[in-house]
Protein backbone atom coordinates (compact mmCIF):
# COMPACT_ATOMS: atom_id res chain seq x y z
CA UNK A 1 0.00 0.00 0.00
CA UNK A 2 1.29 3.71 -0.91
CA UNK A 3 2.33 5.54 2.05
CA UNK A 4 2.09 9.56 2.50
CA UNK A 5 4.19 12.07 3.74
CA UNK A 6 3.05 15.77 4.22
CA UNK A 7 5.99 18.28 4.82
CA UNK A 8 4.77 21.35 6.76
CA UNK A 9 6.86 24.27 7.37
CA UNK A 10 5.96 26.93 9.68
CA UNK A 11 6.80 30.47 11.68
CA UNK A 12 8.48 28.07 14.22
CA UNK A 13 9.82 25.13 13.15
CA UNK A 14 8.60 21.51 10.06
CA UNK A 15 6.62 19.14 11.07
CA UNK A 16 6.45 15.77 9.27
CA UNK A 17 3.01 14.15 8.91
CA UNK A 18 2.68 10.75 7.69
CA UNK A 19 0.33 8.13 6.95
CA UNK A 20 -0.68 5.07 4.99
CA UNK A 21 -2.66 5.07 1.70
CA UNK A 22 -6.08 5.36 3.65
CA UNK A 23 -4.86 8.72 5.10
CA UNK A 24 -6.81 8.58 8.16
CA UNK A 25 -4.95 8.09 11.18
CA UNK A 26 -1.60 10.56 10.72
CA UNK A 27 1.23 10.77 12.97
CA UNK A 28 3.29 13.86 13.51
CA UNK A 29 6.80 14.33 13.90
CA UNK A 30 8.42 18.06 15.09
CA UNK A 31 8.71 20.12 15.29
CA UNK A 32 12.52 20.27 13.38
CA UNK A 33 14.54 23.52 13.44
CA UNK A 34 12.23 24.65 16.56
CA UNK A 35 12.03 28.54 16.72
CA UNK A 36 13.11 29.40 13.14
CA UNK A 37 10.46 30.34 10.43
CA UNK A 38 10.64 27.23 7.71
CA UNK A 39 8.91 29.15 4.20
CA UNK A 40 9.10 25.59 2.44
CA UNK A 41 9.78 22.65 2.66
CA UNK A 42 9.89 20.03 -0.45
CA UNK A 43 11.00 16.94 -1.85
CA UNK A 44 12.98 15.90 -4.76
CA UNK A 45 10.30 14.12 -7.44
CA UNK A 46 13.18 12.01 -8.50
CA UNK A 47 13.93 10.71 -5.29
CA UNK A 48 11.36 11.47 -2.45
CA UNK A 49 13.89 11.08 0.53
CA UNK A 50 16.08 14.09 -0.68
CA UNK A 51 14.18 16.87 0.99
CA UNK A 52 15.13 20.77 1.26
CA UNK A 53 14.38 22.95 3.67
CA UNK A 54 14.12 26.96 3.51
CA UNK A 55 15.20 27.99 7.38
CA UNK A 56 15.52 31.20 8.34
CA UNK A 57 15.35 33.86 11.61
CA UNK A 58 15.34 37.50 11.29
CA UNK A 59 18.10 36.56 14.23
CA UNK A 60 20.58 34.76 12.19
CA UNK A 61 19.53 34.46 8.72
CA UNK A 62 19.13 32.23 6.19
CA UNK A 63 19.95 28.09 6.03
CA UNK A 64 19.37 25.78 3.75
CA UNK A 65 18.63 22.04 5.33
CA UNK A 66 18.85 18.70 3.43
CA UNK A 67 17.65 15.36 4.56
CA UNK A 68 19.02 11.87 2.20
CA UNK A 69 16.63 10.27 4.45
CA UNK A 70 12.83 11.50 3.95
CA UNK A 71 13.60 14.05 7.27
CA UNK A 72 14.83 11.72 9.85
CA UNK A 73 18.04 13.31 10.05
CA UNK A 74 19.31 16.84 8.32
CA UNK A 75 22.55 18.50 7.73
CA UNK A 76 23.06 22.42 6.65
CA UNK A 77 24.17 23.10 3.01
CA UNK A 78 24.86 25.86 1.46
CA UNK A 79 23.39 29.23 2.49
CA UNK A 80 25.25 32.34 0.48
CA UNK A 81 22.93 33.61 -1.85
CA UNK A 82 25.31 36.27 -3.81
CA UNK A 83 23.83 38.23 -6.64
CA UNK A 84 25.51 38.45 -9.57
CA UNK A 85 26.99 41.60 -10.46
CA UNK A 86 25.36 44.78 -10.09
CA UNK A 87 22.54 44.76 -7.81
CA UNK A 88 20.92 48.08 -8.75
CA UNK A 89 17.61 48.71 -7.22
CA UNK A 90 13.84 48.34 -7.48
CA UNK A 91 10.88 50.71 -6.07
CA UNK A 92 10.64 50.57 -2.14
CA UNK A 93 6.49 50.69 -0.16
CA UNK A 94 6.94 53.93 -0.92
CA UNK A 95 7.66 54.11 -4.83
CA UNK A 96 11.10 55.17 -4.10
CA UNK A 97 14.41 53.03 -5.23
CA UNK A 98 15.68 50.75 -2.92
CA UNK A 99 18.96 48.56 -3.37
CA UNK A 100 18.14 44.76 -4.14
CA UNK A 101 18.80 43.50 -0.47
CA UNK A 102 18.55 39.42 -0.24
CA UNK A 103 16.49 38.26 2.88
CA UNK A 104 15.25 35.12 2.69
CA UNK A 105 14.44 31.92 0.39
CA UNK A 106 10.46 32.09 -0.15
CA UNK A 107 10.39 28.76 -2.02
CA UNK A 108 12.43 25.97 -3.46
CA UNK A 109 11.70 23.78 -6.26
CA UNK A 110 13.47 20.46 -6.83
CA UNK A 111 14.10 19.53 -10.38
CA UNK A 112 11.80 17.25 -12.19
CA UNK A 113 14.58 14.98 -13.46
CA UNK A 114 17.98 15.42 -11.98
CA UNK A 115 18.49 14.87 -7.92
CA UNK A 116 20.86 17.13 -7.00
CA UNK A 117 19.42 20.08 -9.20
CA UNK A 118 17.16 22.89 -6.87
CA UNK A 119 16.12 26.21 -7.55
CA UNK A 120 15.15 28.70 -5.26
CA UNK A 121 13.10 31.80 -5.14
CA UNK A 122 14.33 34.57 -3.02
CA UNK A 123 13.33 37.66 -1.45
CA UNK A 124 14.36 40.44 -3.02
CA UNK A 125 12.77 38.66 -5.93
CA UNK A 126 15.68 36.70 -8.12
CA UNK A 127 16.06 32.94 -8.93
CA UNK A 128 19.10 30.73 -7.73
CA UNK A 129 19.96 26.95 -8.87
CA UNK A 130 21.87 24.59 -6.98
CA UNK A 131 23.30 21.54 -9.19
CA UNK A 132 25.25 20.11 -6.27
CA UNK A 133 22.36 19.48 -4.33
CA UNK A 134 22.25 23.18 -2.45
CA UNK A 135 25.89 23.36 -1.58
CA UNK A 136 26.38 26.24 -3.31
CA UNK A 137 24.06 28.48 -5.04
CA UNK A 138 24.29 30.68 -8.31
CA UNK A 139 21.77 33.37 -9.38
CA UNK A 140 20.59 33.12 -12.71
CA UNK A 141 20.77 36.89 -13.31
CA UNK A 142 18.76 37.67 -15.97
CA UNK A 143 16.01 37.81 -14.23
CA UNK A 144 16.65 40.14 -11.96
CA UNK A 145 18.19 41.93 -14.62
CA UNK A 146 15.40 42.12 -16.67
CA UNK A 147 14.79 45.78 -18.23
CA UNK A 148 11.38 46.24 -15.65
CA UNK A 149 13.21 45.39 -12.67
CA UNK A 150 13.32 48.59 -11.73
CA UNK A 151 10.10 49.18 -11.85
CA UNK A 152 8.95 45.99 -9.40
CA UNK A 153 7.68 46.33 -6.23
CA UNK A 154 7.15 44.59 -2.82
CA UNK A 155 3.69 43.30 -1.99
CA UNK A 156 2.63 43.38 1.63
CA UNK A 157 5.20 40.36 2.15
CA UNK A 158 8.13 41.27 0.58
CA UNK A 159 9.27 41.30 -2.73
CA UNK A 160 9.47 38.11 -3.44
CA UNK A 161 10.09 35.42 -5.87
CA UNK A 162 7.55 33.00 -4.61
CA UNK A 163 6.71 30.12 -7.60
CA UNK A 164 8.75 28.50 -9.47
CA UNK A 165 7.33 25.80 -12.10
CA UNK A 166 9.29 23.67 -14.28
CA UNK A 167 7.05 22.43 -18.07
CA UNK A 168 7.45 18.99 -17.86
CA UNK A 169 7.31 18.70 -21.26
CA UNK A 170 9.76 21.66 -22.13
CA UNK A 171 12.79 20.94 -20.46
CA UNK A 172 14.27 24.26 -20.68
CA UNK A 173 10.72 26.17 -20.12
CA UNK A 174 10.86 27.61 -16.53
CA UNK A 175 7.94 29.79 -15.07
CA UNK A 176 8.49 32.09 -12.00
CA UNK A 177 5.95 34.73 -10.37
CA UNK A 178 6.83 37.46 -8.35
CA UNK A 179 4.81 39.45 -5.88
CA UNK A 180 4.52 42.35 -7.23
CA UNK A 181 6.04 41.98 -10.75
CA UNK A 182 3.72 39.25 -12.17
CA UNK A 183 4.70 36.12 -14.03
CA UNK A 184 7.87 35.46 -16.19
CA UNK A 185 9.13 32.65 -18.38
CA UNK A 186 12.03 31.35 -19.33
CA UNK A 187 12.39 29.26 -22.98
CA UNK A 188 16.13 29.05 -22.99
CA UNK A 189 16.31 27.34 -18.97
CA UNK A 190 16.38 30.49 -16.68
CA UNK A 191 18.70 32.78 -18.90
CA UNK A 192 16.17 35.52 -20.37
CA UNK A 193 13.15 35.83 -19.27
CA UNK A 194 9.80 37.44 -20.74
CA UNK A 195 6.85 38.79 -18.88
CA UNK A 196 3.81 36.97 -19.25
CA UNK A 197 0.86 38.99 -17.70
CA UNK A 198 -0.81 39.84 -20.61
CA UNK A 199 -4.59 39.87 -19.86
CA UNK A 200 -4.02 40.81 -16.14
CA UNK A 201 -5.93 43.90 -14.74
CA UNK A 202 -4.66 45.41 -11.06
CA UNK A 203 -6.48 48.61 -10.39
CA UNK A 204 -3.52 49.33 -7.69
CA UNK A 205 -1.13 50.14 -10.31
CA UNK A 206 -0.56 53.35 -12.47
CA UNK A 207 -1.46 51.31 -15.55
CA UNK A 208 -3.88 48.48 -14.78
CA UNK A 209 -2.70 46.24 -17.75
CA UNK A 210 1.11 47.05 -17.45
CA UNK A 211 2.87 44.56 -18.70
CA UNK A 212 4.78 43.90 -15.19
CA UNK A 213 3.50 45.45 -11.51
CA UNK A 214 1.04 42.85 -10.78
CA UNK A 215 0.76 41.42 -7.45
CA UNK A 216 0.34 37.08 -8.78
CA UNK A 217 0.37 35.23 -5.55
CA UNK A 218 0.59 31.60 -7.26
CA UNK A 219 0.29 29.85 -10.34
CA UNK A 220 0.04 26.06 -10.93
CA UNK A 221 -0.41 23.48 -13.73
CA UNK A 222 -1.00 20.03 -14.73
CA UNK A 223 1.69 17.81 -15.57
CA UNK A 224 -0.46 16.31 -18.45
CA UNK A 225 -1.55 19.36 -19.79
CA UNK A 226 1.29 22.24 -18.93
CA UNK A 227 0.13 24.85 -21.31
CA UNK A 228 -2.77 26.00 -19.58
CA UNK A 229 -2.00 27.64 -16.24
CA UNK A 230 -4.10 28.92 -13.10
CA UNK A 231 -3.39 32.10 -11.51
CA UNK A 232 -4.71 33.16 -8.06
CA UNK A 233 -3.75 36.89 -8.33
CA UNK A 234 -4.02 39.50 -5.34
CA UNK A 235 -7.83 40.15 -7.06
CA UNK A 236 -9.03 37.52 -9.72
CA UNK A 237 -8.41 33.67 -10.83
CA UNK A 238 -6.74 33.71 -13.89
CA UNK A 239 -6.44 31.12 -16.57
CA UNK A 240 -3.53 30.42 -19.36
CA UNK A 241 -4.12 28.34 -22.43
CA UNK A 242 -0.82 29.46 -24.25
CA UNK A 243 1.94 28.82 -21.72
CA UNK A 244 1.26 32.23 -20.06
CA UNK A 245 1.08 34.10 -23.72
CA UNK A 246 -2.48 35.75 -22.32
CA UNK A 247 -4.48 34.87 -19.54
CA UNK A 248 -8.33 35.77 -18.85
CA UNK A 249 -10.14 35.87 -15.61
CA UNK A 250 -12.16 32.32 -14.67
CA UNK A 251 -13.13 33.73 -11.16
CA UNK A 252 -16.64 33.13 -11.88
CA UNK A 253 -19.59 32.79 -8.75
CA UNK A 254 -16.69 33.28 -6.26
CA UNK A 255 -18.01 34.88 -3.02
CA UNK A 256 -14.42 36.23 -3.19
CA UNK A 257 -11.66 36.46 -5.95
CA UNK A 258 -9.14 37.23 -3.46
CA UNK A 259 -7.22 34.53 -2.11
CA UNK A 260 -3.19 33.17 -1.72
CA UNK A 261 -2.97 29.32 -3.34
CA UNK A 262 -4.46 27.58 -6.19
CA UNK A 263 -4.07 24.12 -6.98
CA UNK A 264 -4.92 21.45 -9.22
CA UNK A 265 -6.65 17.58 -9.10
CA UNK A 266 -3.67 15.50 -9.39
CA UNK A 267 -5.95 13.31 -12.42
CA UNK A 268 -8.50 16.03 -13.83
CA UNK A 269 -6.44 19.10 -15.30
CA UNK A 270 -9.85 21.08 -15.23
CA UNK A 271 -10.29 20.39 -11.57
CA UNK A 272 -9.43 23.42 -10.10
CA UNK A 273 -9.29 24.38 -6.11
CA UNK A 274 -9.04 28.16 -4.51
CA UNK A 275 -9.36 29.05 -0.84
CA UNK A 276 -11.31 32.61 -1.15
CA UNK A 277 -10.45 35.28 1.19
CA UNK A 278 -12.31 38.25 1.80
CA UNK A 279 -10.21 41.12 0.63
CA UNK A 280 -6.74 42.73 0.80
CA UNK A 281 -7.37 43.74 4.01
CA UNK A 282 -9.35 40.95 5.56
CA UNK A 283 -7.61 38.15 5.23
CA UNK A 284 -10.26 35.56 6.49
CA UNK A 285 -12.61 33.65 4.72
CA UNK A 286 -15.50 35.48 3.55
CA UNK A 287 -18.51 35.13 6.48
CA UNK A 288 -16.30 33.40 8.78
CA UNK A 289 -16.80 30.26 6.73
CA UNK A 290 -13.46 28.12 6.19
CA UNK A 291 -14.38 27.13 2.51
CA UNK A 292 -12.80 25.09 -0.32
CA UNK A 293 -13.71 25.92 -3.70
CA UNK A 294 -13.78 23.71 -6.52
CA UNK A 295 -13.96 24.04 -10.20
CA UNK A 296 -14.44 20.97 -12.44
CA UNK A 297 -14.80 22.87 -15.56
CA UNK A 298 -11.55 25.03 -15.81
CA UNK A 299 -12.97 27.96 -13.66
CA UNK A 300 -16.21 30.21 -13.75
CA UNK A 301 -18.41 27.49 -12.39
CA UNK A 302 -17.16 26.53 -8.91
CA UNK A 303 -18.75 24.79 -5.78
CA UNK A 304 -17.94 25.48 -2.38
CA UNK A 305 -16.43 21.91 -0.51
CA UNK A 306 -17.54 22.37 3.27
CA UNK A 307 -17.84 18.98 5.04
CA UNK A 308 -15.04 18.62 8.32
CA UNK A 309 -14.32 22.52 7.36
CA UNK A 310 -15.68 24.96 10.45
CA UNK A 311 -18.78 27.26 9.22
CA UNK A 312 -18.60 29.77 11.55
CA UNK A 313 -16.45 32.35 13.03
CA UNK A 314 -13.41 31.27 11.43
CA UNK A 315 -10.85 33.78 10.90
CA UNK A 316 -7.75 32.21 9.63
CA UNK A 317 -6.14 32.44 6.20
CA UNK A 318 -4.50 30.13 3.89
CA UNK A 319 -1.03 31.15 2.51
CA UNK A 320 0.21 30.59 -1.23
CA UNK A 321 2.12 27.81 -0.32
CA UNK A 322 0.15 26.29 2.50
CA UNK A 323 -1.51 24.06 -0.28
CA UNK A 324 -0.91 20.54 -1.55
CA UNK A 325 -2.05 17.31 -3.49
CA UNK A 326 -1.20 13.59 -3.83
CA UNK A 327 -1.19 11.57 -6.56
CA UNK A 328 -3.25 8.71 -5.05
CA UNK A 329 -7.01 8.04 -6.59
CA UNK A 330 -8.99 9.27 -5.08
CA UNK A 331 -6.74 12.17 -5.03
CA UNK A 332 -5.78 13.78 -1.76
CA UNK A 333 -5.39 17.77 -1.06
CA UNK A 334 -4.41 19.23 2.06
CA UNK A 335 -4.11 22.99 3.41
CA UNK A 336 -2.42 24.67 6.67
CA UNK A 337 -3.49 27.85 8.11
CA UNK A 338 -2.50 30.72 9.82
CA UNK A 339 -4.29 29.31 13.06
CA UNK A 340 -2.00 26.25 12.82
CA UNK A 341 -4.67 23.70 11.43
CA UNK A 342 -3.74 21.42 8.93
CA UNK A 343 -6.86 19.69 6.97
CA UNK A 344 -7.27 16.83 4.52
CA UNK A 345 -9.37 15.67 2.12
CA UNK A 346 -8.94 12.03 1.32
CA UNK A 347 -11.71 12.09 -1.36
CA UNK A 348 -10.92 15.31 -3.66
CA UNK A 349 -12.30 17.59 -1.51
CA UNK A 350 -15.77 16.45 -1.05
CA UNK A 351 -14.99 15.49 3.28
CA UNK A 352 -12.41 17.31 5.05
CA UNK A 353 -10.79 16.45 8.52
CA UNK A 354 -7.83 18.26 10.56
CA UNK A 355 -5.13 16.45 10.59
CA UNK A 356 -2.94 18.28 12.63
CA UNK A 357 -5.06 21.24 15.02
CA UNK A 358 -2.22 23.31 16.95
CA UNK A 359 0.62 23.96 14.82
CA UNK A 360 2.77 27.48 14.18
CA UNK A 361 1.12 29.58 11.86
CA UNK A 362 1.80 27.27 8.57
CA UNK A 363 3.62 28.47 5.70
CA UNK A 364 3.89 25.63 3.59
CA UNK A 365 2.62 22.35 3.03
CA UNK A 366 3.86 19.57 0.38
CA UNK A 367 2.47 16.08 -0.28
CA UNK A 368 4.05 13.32 -1.03
CA UNK A 369 3.21 10.27 -2.28
CA UNK A 370 5.63 7.02 -1.60
CA UNK A 371 5.11 3.79 -3.02
CA UNK B 1 42.63 31.53 24.06
CA UNK B 2 39.26 33.24 23.60
CA UNK B 3 36.17 32.19 25.37
CA UNK B 4 32.91 33.05 22.56
CA UNK B 5 29.44 32.79 24.09
CA UNK B 6 26.68 31.89 21.52
CA UNK B 7 22.95 32.21 21.70
CA UNK B 8 21.35 28.79 21.82
CA UNK B 9 20.08 28.28 17.87
CA UNK B 10 23.82 29.09 17.45
CA UNK B 11 25.11 26.62 19.31
CA UNK B 12 22.83 24.13 18.02
CA UNK B 13 23.86 24.50 14.34
CA UNK B 14 27.47 24.75 15.48
CA UNK B 15 26.82 21.55 17.40
CA UNK B 16 28.13 22.68 20.77
CA UNK B 17 26.98 22.57 24.36
CA UNK B 18 28.50 25.45 25.86
CA UNK B 19 31.42 28.24 25.55
CA UNK B 20 33.10 28.03 22.56
CA UNK B 21 37.12 28.70 22.77
CA UNK B 22 39.15 30.31 19.46
CA UNK B 23 42.39 30.98 19.13
CA UNK B 24 43.51 34.14 17.14
CA UNK B 25 46.30 34.52 15.27
CA UNK B 26 47.55 38.52 15.87
CA UNK B 27 45.58 40.94 17.29
CA UNK B 28 42.07 40.01 18.99
CA UNK B 29 39.44 41.86 17.46
CA UNK B 30 36.49 41.26 16.59
CA UNK B 31 36.55 40.38 13.57
CA UNK B 32 39.74 38.02 13.60
CA UNK B 33 37.14 36.54 16.86
CA UNK B 34 34.70 36.22 14.18
CA UNK B 35 36.76 34.96 11.47
CA UNK B 36 38.42 32.15 13.86
CA UNK B 37 35.06 31.31 14.98
CA UNK B 38 33.75 31.01 11.40
CA UNK B 39 37.26 29.07 10.33
CA UNK B 40 36.17 25.99 12.99
CA UNK B 41 32.54 26.04 12.79
CA UNK B 42 31.69 26.90 8.98
CA UNK B 43 28.14 26.59 9.91
CA UNK B 44 28.26 29.83 11.36
CA UNK B 45 28.86 32.06 8.22
CA UNK B 46 26.26 34.07 7.31
CA UNK B 47 24.41 33.78 10.68
CA UNK B 48 26.28 36.53 12.80
CA UNK B 49 27.50 38.67 9.93
CA UNK B 50 26.52 38.86 6.17
CA UNK B 51 27.95 37.03 3.31
CA UNK B 52 29.15 39.78 1.39
CA UNK B 53 29.38 42.66 3.67
CA UNK B 54 30.87 41.07 6.51
CA UNK B 55 28.86 43.47 8.69
CA UNK B 56 27.35 42.35 12.06
CA UNK B 57 23.44 41.28 11.06
CA UNK B 58 20.43 43.82 11.98
CA UNK B 59 19.85 41.52 15.05
CA UNK B 60 22.82 40.57 16.62
CA UNK B 61 24.76 42.56 19.29
CA UNK B 62 27.97 41.95 20.50
CA UNK B 63 28.94 42.17 24.28
CA UNK B 64 31.75 41.94 26.83
CA UNK B 65 32.83 42.95 30.27
CA UNK B 66 28.97 44.62 30.46
CA UNK B 67 29.52 46.89 27.59
CA UNK B 68 27.69 46.92 24.46
CA UNK B 69 30.96 46.55 21.71
CA UNK B 70 28.36 46.34 18.70
CA UNK B 71 28.97 49.44 17.18
CA UNK B 72 32.59 49.69 17.78
CA UNK B 73 35.02 49.23 14.58
CA UNK B 74 35.42 45.67 13.67
CA UNK B 75 39.52 45.78 13.82
CA UNK B 76 39.55 47.74 17.36
CA UNK B 77 41.25 45.45 19.97
CA UNK B 78 39.40 43.71 22.34
CA UNK B 79 39.04 44.60 26.01
CA UNK B 80 42.12 42.51 27.86
CA UNK B 81 39.65 40.13 29.90
CA UNK B 82 38.18 38.91 26.77
CA UNK B 83 42.23 38.31 25.47
CA UNK B 84 42.73 36.70 28.67
CA UNK B 85 40.08 34.51 28.26
CA UNK B 86 38.62 35.97 31.95
CA UNK B 87 35.64 37.48 30.15
CA UNK B 88 33.40 36.24 27.81
CA UNK B 89 33.16 37.62 24.18
CA UNK B 90 29.11 37.13 23.63
CA UNK B 91 27.15 37.07 20.45
CA UNK B 92 23.59 38.04 21.09
CA UNK B 93 20.38 37.86 19.50
CA UNK B 94 19.11 41.02 19.67
CA UNK B 95 16.18 41.23 22.33
CA UNK B 96 13.61 42.99 19.09
CA UNK B 97 14.87 39.55 17.23
CA UNK B 98 12.86 36.59 17.83
CA UNK B 99 9.03 36.90 15.98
Amino acid sequence: MSRMRVLVGTRKGAFILTSDGRREEWSIEGPHFGGWELYHVKGSPVDPDRLYASQSTGWFGQLIQRSNDGGRSWAPVGNEFRYEGTTGTHQWYDGTPHPWEFARVWHLEPSLTDLDTVYAGVEDAALFRSIDGGLNWEELPGLRGHSSGPAWQPGAGGMCCHTVLEDPSEPNRLFVAISAAGVFRSDDGGATWTPANHGLHSDQIPGPDAEVGHCVHRITLHAARPHVLFMQKHWDVMRSDDSGASWYEVSGDLPSDFGFPIEVHAHEPDTVYVIPITSDSEHYPPEGKLRVYRSTVGGNDWEPLTRGLPQSHCYVNVLRDATAIDTLDPCGIYFGTTGGQVYSSADAGDTWEPIARDLPAVLSVEAQTLS
Amino acid sequence: MIRVALPAHLRTLAGVAGMVDVEVDGVATQRSVLDALEARYPVLRGAIRDHTTQERRQFVRYFACEEDLSHEPPDLPLPDAVVNGVEPFFVVGAMSGGA
